[in-house]
Parts: C-alpha cells; structure tokens; sequence
C-alpha cells in the first residue's frame, strides 16, 4: 500500500427531492477522509454524518465498487465520473484530490437521463437501445460446437474491444448534443464484427439508431469529449464503424426488392 | 423482533421419517435413479411439458437478473411463458455477476490435456471437499459444454487464439486448462450476453422487466409459492404480485461479513424470507474466503476487492521466512524485492508442490492466515502477503504479462497507488461467494413447492467449497439449461388454473400489509444508530469468529453478540427520510434486519457442524499439520435448517449424501 494521509475538502453537492422537484446545490464539509478510501466512501462518510444530524444522506447510484456494473453516475467538477481519466467513480480515489478542496457533485446531466433524485438519473433509455436490437438472436438450446466457426483473434479482440462497455452513460452526460452514440456503437461494433452477428448486422444498426433517436439522444458532432470521459476507453472508431454500417444498411434498405409481387 | 411471518410449510418430521438414505435421494431429493451420465437425460424425459400455444397462460416471476436469473427469464419468454422479472438495480445488466473476472469451466477438452466430463464432475465434487450432490454435480459437468456453445453463438468475446480457436487458461484445483475466459472480464461479458437474450424478450414483451423493486417477501397460498411483494425503490409503493410460480435467483449472502468482494446492495432478504415460510437453508456455515483480495486499508472501508484467481497461474504467492523482515517491509524499512529468493517463503509451493500456487481457495486462504498469524504477514495492518510477479516478468517479459492481466494490474494500482509490474502486489483473504443457501432437490425446487432456486442463492452443486470458474458455469447451468426444463414440469402439474387471483387469496393483501407494518416499524425506531453502524459491527463478529477459523466457544459467543446486536438495532436504529420515496437508509435497514437474524442461523450451522471441511475450518477438527480434518461418519450430509417460528431455536434436519461414483478421500493437493 503506497503512504496513506487523511484530508479534508468542502462538497458542493446537487440536491434534488424527486423528478419534479427543483434542485440546488448545497455545501458541506467533510474531514478526515483516508485518501485510501474511494470517492464513494468519502461519500459514504459524508451520508453517515448527515444521517447522525437527523438530516437525509445523498442519493447516489452505485453497486460494484470495482468499476464493472456501470451503475455509478456522477459528475465531479464537471467531469463525469472526475478528473481522472479511464476510472469510473467507484475506482477514483481521495489520493487524487488536495487537502482542503473544493469539489461540485451533479448527477449525469441529459434530457433522456431524468433526475430522480439527487444524484441518481434513470437510464432506462439504454436498455430500451439494447431491446431494440443489441442482441444475437439464437434460442436457448440451439448453438452449434463453439469452435466450429474460427473466428480470427483480430476479430474476436475488435469485439473485445467494443463489448468493453459497461453502459453508465458517462459518454451521454459528457455530450453536448447528449449523444449515445459511442454507447450504442459499442454494441454495434461487437456483434456486427463478428459472424455470429452478421445475420442480422443490418437489421440491427437501424433499429438501435432508430431507438436512440426515439429515446431523445443527440447526433454525434465528433468533438471527442464521450472518449475523453469513457471509463473504458471506448473511441470514436466505433462510431465511424457504426457510421459506415449504419450507411451500408440504409442504401441496401432502399434498394431492397424481394422479387414478389406484393400484395 | 415480531413478525407476521410463520413457516407454513413442515417439511423436517417429513424427513426425518425417511431413514433409508436411496430412499430420502429418490423420495426427497428426486434423484433419478441408474447410472450418472444417464440421469439427466433420464429427468429431461420424465419431465411434463407444456404445449407452445398454453405456455403463455402461465405467469412465472423471476427474481434477479444475474447469470442464473437473467439467463431463466430469458429462457422462459423465449420458450412462450409470460415471465416478470424484477431487480434491485437500475438495470438488468448490472447485476454482481458482472463482477467475475476469471472465467467459466467447461469440459470440451479442446486442449486435449485429458479432460472429459466425468473428470470435471471429479474434481468439482473434489473440490467441494466431498460435501456436493453427486447428480446435481454429474449434470453441471454434462451441461457445461452446452453453455459455452450458447455463449458463443450470442456474440460473447471469448479469447481466441490465432487460429481462431477458443483459448483456455487453468484455474485453482485443476490439472487441466478447461477455462474459458475474456480477458478479465468473463462474467461481464457472459452476463451481457444473458442481459441481450433477455433484452431481446423484453423487447418482444414475453418478459416485463421491473428494475429498481426490491423483493421484501414471498406469498404461499395453500403451501405453495404463489407470488411475492416487492417495494418499489423510487416511490415506496408496497405491491404484491401473484404467479403460477417463483424463482429466487437472488445471489448469496456474503455481505454478511460487511466487508465482502460482493456488490454494496447483495443482500439476503429474498432467500431468508423464503426461509421465513419454511423454505429450508442449506448449510449455510459453507462460506468462502477468497484468497486474493486487496487488503483492507482501514476503518473507512465500504468493500473489499477481489484479484482474479487466473493471477495465481503467474504470481507466486511469498511471506518473509522471518518475523523480523516482515516486520521492517510493514514498517516500509525494507523494500520486498530486496529480499533474497533464499529468505522467502512460498509456502504454496512448499507445503502443495504438485498444485503449488494454483491450490484450492479453502486452502490457500488459511494457508495465508497462518503466515500472518505467524507474525509473517506483510500489509501495513500485519494481514497480507504477496502475490509476486517478479519472476513471470522476467521470464515472459512485462508485454506478455500486461496481455494477459492488464486490466488487473491497472485496476490494483488505481486502488492501492501501487505499480504491481514493479512491486509485488499484496493480497489476503475476504469474504467472497457463498456455497449454502436455499436447500433445492434436483429440480432446483424448494422445499416450498413451485419456489425455484438458482444460481448462488441455492446450495446445490459446490459442497463446502467452490472452485475457481464454476459460479459463472453454475448460474448459466441453472440459467439455461435445469430451470427451464424443470419449471414446465411443475407448471404442466398445476394445469391450467391460472394463478391464484388476488382478490380470491387474503394472503397477498396480508403480505402487503406485514411488509408495509415492518417498514413503518423500522421507521417508527428513531434511534441514534445509523443502519451501516449495525451492519459493520456484525460483519466484525462474523469476520472474528465465523471467519476462516471457527470454533465452539467462539460461535456460541457469536450468538450472543448478534442477540444483543439484534436487539440493539430494533432499540435504537436510526431511519432518516420517507418510506414513500427513494430512500437509502430504509433500504439498508431493511437488508441489515434480515442479516442479523441470518447471521445467527449461519453461526448455529456452523456450531453444529463438528468438523471441518472446505471452506468451514473449525479449529478443533486439524490434522497434526493443520489441515481440514472432516468427520464422514458423522457430516457426509447436507444441514437443512428448518423455521419454527419468532424467538425460537430453529430445527436442524439432515439431507444424506449418497455416494455410488465418487470414492471419499482425504482432499490432498500436495
């Protein structure tokens, strides 16, 4: 373990009572946090202390504690999930900051991320991109031998690659236009590259683009800032391949003829 | 503390009146009978089915959404059931199954290193030092092949190797390479394989997903599990919820320690308030501490976090000979490379040379508290020892070694401040997968008829331990492959009646209405405690006295303290906030109630059993050289613990183990 003090910083943390509440920000102060301890756990001291007051503690989302759910949503001085790049919130830790800073909490901030309270938003919205089409369709019971189809290792660590993404939606809250675009490329990126996926690799782009529109998510203007933020290191590669597919599946869709007379 | 709550389903004097230990596997535990590799298949057929166009007259409530859930739900809307399910999180895709890093066993012995289906089922019932189900485990082994088929073909990134084949590394209590991984990140991307089968019914409406509802109780009409209630976490609303059957695919309970490698919110409250109506908990003294977790840093701790079993095909895991270089590398006065390969201590490879230090976790954790016991540990808090990659790096060079652990090495540095290519990484033991659980015969079903049990929540196929790489094959096992041909069997027998009507059975109005009396209670306490104050000082009397070394006195004073503990909490604990909004504490509350009368069940268990086997060491029961010494004549049998009511001792009954196959043997991993 690498030397261990203890700080103390001054919080600006959103609060909010519910979706149809306003917010506001409000200042506290926190001391003695190990700088060991994650972002969480001084948090975590922060609610205990709030709690001892009678006063209610900050809402904030979170499971894992080890950077893989996805389910941690912050933004800490204006960057979903802080400062430090590659980590999720739970993953960053007090040694990263200096005694007696000040450091503003807001919830993910995207119209199709509501608050529900205070620092927690619903991204629903995302699993309704991956019902929409983020999925292989192969019934239970009814797969071939797993090494009957090689799959070059290239291609199976470009899916790697791209199915790294743990879907907290950093990326949407970094955005400007709120653009899920590096979330859903990821997915299409996985299963489109490989041949398992292939089947259905038009299918699927247009209607998870079509459920990301519907959901409210903006256009992608390439500025960057989603990479910058993903705790995973997805990159605006994937939503060029997402772009070309997405292209390729739109003009097939319009020449598309079934040789029938319809009906 | 009262409850409305008494079992409504006796199953112990039923038991107890089979003495015939074949007669109790046909009877009771429904173990088809013949030859293992022809049991499942043999089951499969017996099973009732039920016809394509009736299946979705059927109501069938999965809870949870991890492998085991996630992987059943799915199943069954695409087979045409009419399925909800619910979780506790946000979304289905987060649940802790997420979290497995190594892998997943299977039996295709693609490596052609000897491995086959009977060896698999060998060494798992091995490794689960004897205590496991011989059927149950025969048909993990046979199923597990199948998975990886279905895995793949969803589009899960298995590693590959140039050829494009599936590649395979070894994991502890194997000779053979039979895991199947990706990267560090195999349960993630199995689980989102489930989470994308199960989206897909989600978006075809066979399945209605309910994220963010927490179940608080289970509804039994007429003895049989007919529904539950759930709180819905963002407005508070109690509800009820009626179905032709449940499935509990909860998870396991190792949040009891407080400090644990599990997700902040697992929790026991769905399988212990099946328990509550007569469900009965199997074994639940069979805990397992993980070997390689990053230690603790210090009181502020909310989680421990695991480094991936597949580290220990690298690292070597060392302690100083002496108590004095331990002492200088606590204080920082001697940096750990500097110490001479002559005064380290690889005590894996010393005391296990043909397993080394891939041994078994049981082993291998206590292996590690006996060196610090021994005043050799070498954390700044004297608990930890080093996993070590000096030698690999040399050998491989740091390239290969960053390919194969890179995420582990990066994930370990950002929460220790530590460079692991350049200092040997510090690791010890905590709390991390749970082998008890809900008792489930071969069908997977509860003592309560028509509640399933899957995944960790139930306690079928690990025995007292669980090797590396079989949760995850577990889960989907049970996921993919028992649930969905089991559930339809029972279902087939209710016919078509439909699901008790709500408005028919005062149970379901009465179970809202215990749930809502139990969290208005909890709020009306007003103390000055907070929840999580209750909840580390159990974890600090699990840890000291229900941890890796347990004996009689120090379990029975275990006891006593949750009582006091438990009365504490019900005298003094602090709610803050609403029950009709989203609401954290009460939320915790509710989780820490439920472990602190589970808590006592698990020391009662592990009273009882005199002997120690896996991952339940009771000092008393040692070899001369301080290994597990078990005592078959008395425990080669499953403890089922049956509910009698508030306040009183619960009673204990015993499921035998019948062995036909398998030959009981002194575990050696030397």
């Amino acid at each position: 373990m690498s030397e261990e003090k203890t700080i103390s910083l001054t919080l600006k943390v959103w609060r909010q009572k519910s979706g149809s509440a306003d917010g506001h920000f409000e200042t506290y102060k926190v001391s003695d946090v190990s700088t060991g301890s994650s972002f969480l756990e001084m948090l975590d001291i922060l609610n205990e202390d709030l709690v001892a007051q009678g006063k209610e503690p900050i809402a904030f989302d979170h499971d894992c504690r080890e950077g893989i759910c996805g389910m941690c949503s912050m933004t800490i001085n204006g960057m979903p999930h802080g400062p430090l790049p590659g980590v999720t919130t739970c993953q960053l830790h007090m040694r990263h900051f200096k005694d007696g800073e000040t450091v503003t909490i807001e919830p993910f901030r995207a119209k199709p991320f509501p608050v529900i309270r205070d620092l927690i938003v619903d991204r629903t919205a995302f699993d309704k991109i991956i019902q929409a089409g983020g999925f292989v369709s192969v019934r239970t019971g009814s797969a071939i031998d797993a090494n009957i189809m090689p799959i070059p290792k290239e291609v199976a660590d470009t899916a790697m690659d791209a199915a790294e993404c743990i879907g907290c939606g950093a990326c949407v809250a970094a955005c400007k236009n709120a653009s899920a675009m590096l979330f859903v490329s990821s997915k299409v990126t996985q299963l489109n590259s490989l041949p398992q996926g292939k089947p259905e690799k038009d299918k699927r782009v247009l209607a998870m683009v079509k459920a990301m529109d519907d959901a409210g998510f903006g256009n992608c203007s390439n500025l960057g800032e989603c990479q910058a933020v993903c705790p995973k290191g997805q990159t605006l590669d994937f939503i060029a391949k997402m772009n070309r597919d997405y292209a390729v599946a739109s003009v097939k869709k319009l020449f598309k003829t079934t040789g029938k007379r319809k009906a | 503390m009262s409850s409305n709550v008494t079992p409504e389903v006796k199953f112990a004097s039923k038991w107890q009146a089979v003495s015939d230990p074949k007669e109790f596997a046909a009877k009771i535990s429904q173990i088809p009978d013949g030859p293992i590799a022809g049991k499942w298949g043999k089951r499969k057929f017996e099973y009732k089915l039920v016809n394509p166009a009736n299946r979705r007259k059927y109501h069938v409530i999965v809870v949870g959404s991890g492998l085991a859930g996630g992987a059943a739900a799915a199943s069954l809307g695409e087979m045409g059931f009419n399925v909800s399910c619910f979780c506790y999180q946000d979304s289905p895709r987060r649940a802790h199954s997420i979290a497995a890093q190594g892998g997943i066993n299977a039996a295709k012995n693609y490596q052609n290193d000897g491995d086959s289906v009977y060896r698999l089922f060998y060494d798992t019932i091995k490794g689960g030092d004897f205590r496991a189900r011989e059927g149950n485990v025969y048909r993990l082994a046979e199923v597990s092949n199948a998975i990886i088929d279905q895995c793949v073909a969803q589009g899960v990134p298995f590693a590959r190797e140039y050829g494009g084949t599936l590649a395979n590394r070894s994991f502890g209590g194997a000779q053979v390479s039979r895991t199947f991984y990706a990267r560090g990140q195999t349960g993630q991307q199995l689980l989102l394989g489930a989470y994308s089968a199960l989206s897909k019914q989600i978006g075809l409406g066979t399945v209605k997903m309910y994220n963010r509802h927490e179940m608080m109780d289970l509804v039994v009409v007429n003895g049989e599990a007919k529904g539950i209630v759930t709180r819905n976490m963002v407005t508070g609303e109690v509800k009820s919820w009626n179905a032709d059957c449940v499935v509990l695919c909860t998870g396991g309970y190792g949040n009891v320690f407080y400090l644990s490698t599990n997700a902040q919110g697992c929790n026991v409250t769905a399988a212990f308030r099946a328990y509550k109506h007569g469900a009965g908990f199997a074994n639940p003294c069979y805990t397992q501490i993980h070997p390689t977790c990053i230690p603790v840093h210090g009181e502020q701790q909310s989680k421990l976090t695991l480094m991936s079993e597949s580290l220990r095909n690298d690292g070597r895991v060392w302690v100083p000979k002496s108590r004095e270089q331990a002492k200088l590398i606590r204080e920082g006065k001697l940096n750990p490379n500097d110490v001479k390969d002559e005064d380290r201590d690889y005590y894996l490879e010393r005391k296990y040379p043909s397993f080394g230090n891939l041994a078994p976790r049981d082993i291998s954790s206590r292996a590690a508290k006996e060196a610090c016991d021994d005043g050799r540990g070498v954390a700044p808090t004297g608990f930890g020892v080093f996993l070590d990659f000096r030698d690999a790096i040399n050998r491989l060079g740091e390239d290969v070694i960053r390919d194969r652990y890179g995420n582990l090495f990066d994930m370990y540095e950002n929460i220790t401040g530590v460079n692991p290519y350049k200092n040997p990484m510090q690791i010890y033991p905590a709390s991390h997968y749970t082998m008890g659980g809900l008792w489930v015969d071969y069908n997977l079903m509860s003592t309560i008829p028509g509640l399933f049990v899957g995944g960790e929540a139930n306690f079928s196929d690990h025995g007292a331990n669980r090797l590396g790489a079989s949760a995850l094959m577990q889960g989907l096992s049970d996921g993919y492959f028992v649930l969905p041909a089991a559930i339809p069997d029972y279902l087939a027998k209710c016919g078509l009646k439909g699901a008790p009507k709500k408005e028919d059975h005062p149970e379901y109005a009465a179970a809202e209405t215990a749930v809502r009396e139990r969290i208005e209670k909890l709020m009306a306490v007003k103390g000055d405690k907070s929840p999580r104050y209750f909840h580390q000082k159990l974890g600090h009397i699990i840890w000291e006295k229900c941890g890796m070394a347990r004996t009689k006195e120090g379990l029975t004073e275990a006891i006593a303290e949750i009582k006091t503990l438990r009365e504490d909490f019900w005298k003094n604990v602090r709610v803050v906030g609403d029950k009709d909004t989203l609401n954290i504490e009460l939320e915790r509350a509710a989780r820490v109630a439920d472990f602190l009368e589970f808590a006592e069940l698990l020391c009662l268990d592990a009273r009882e059993r005199d002997e120690s086997c896996g991952g339940h060491f009771r000092s008393e029961y040692a070899t001369d050289e301080g290994e597990a010494q078990r005592v078959d004549e008395k425990f080669h049998h499953v403890g089922v613990w049956e509910y009698q009511g508030e306040d009183k001792e619960p009673v204990r009954v015993q499921e035998p183990l019948v062995y036909e196959n398998v030959h009981l043997a002194t575990r050696s991993y030397k």
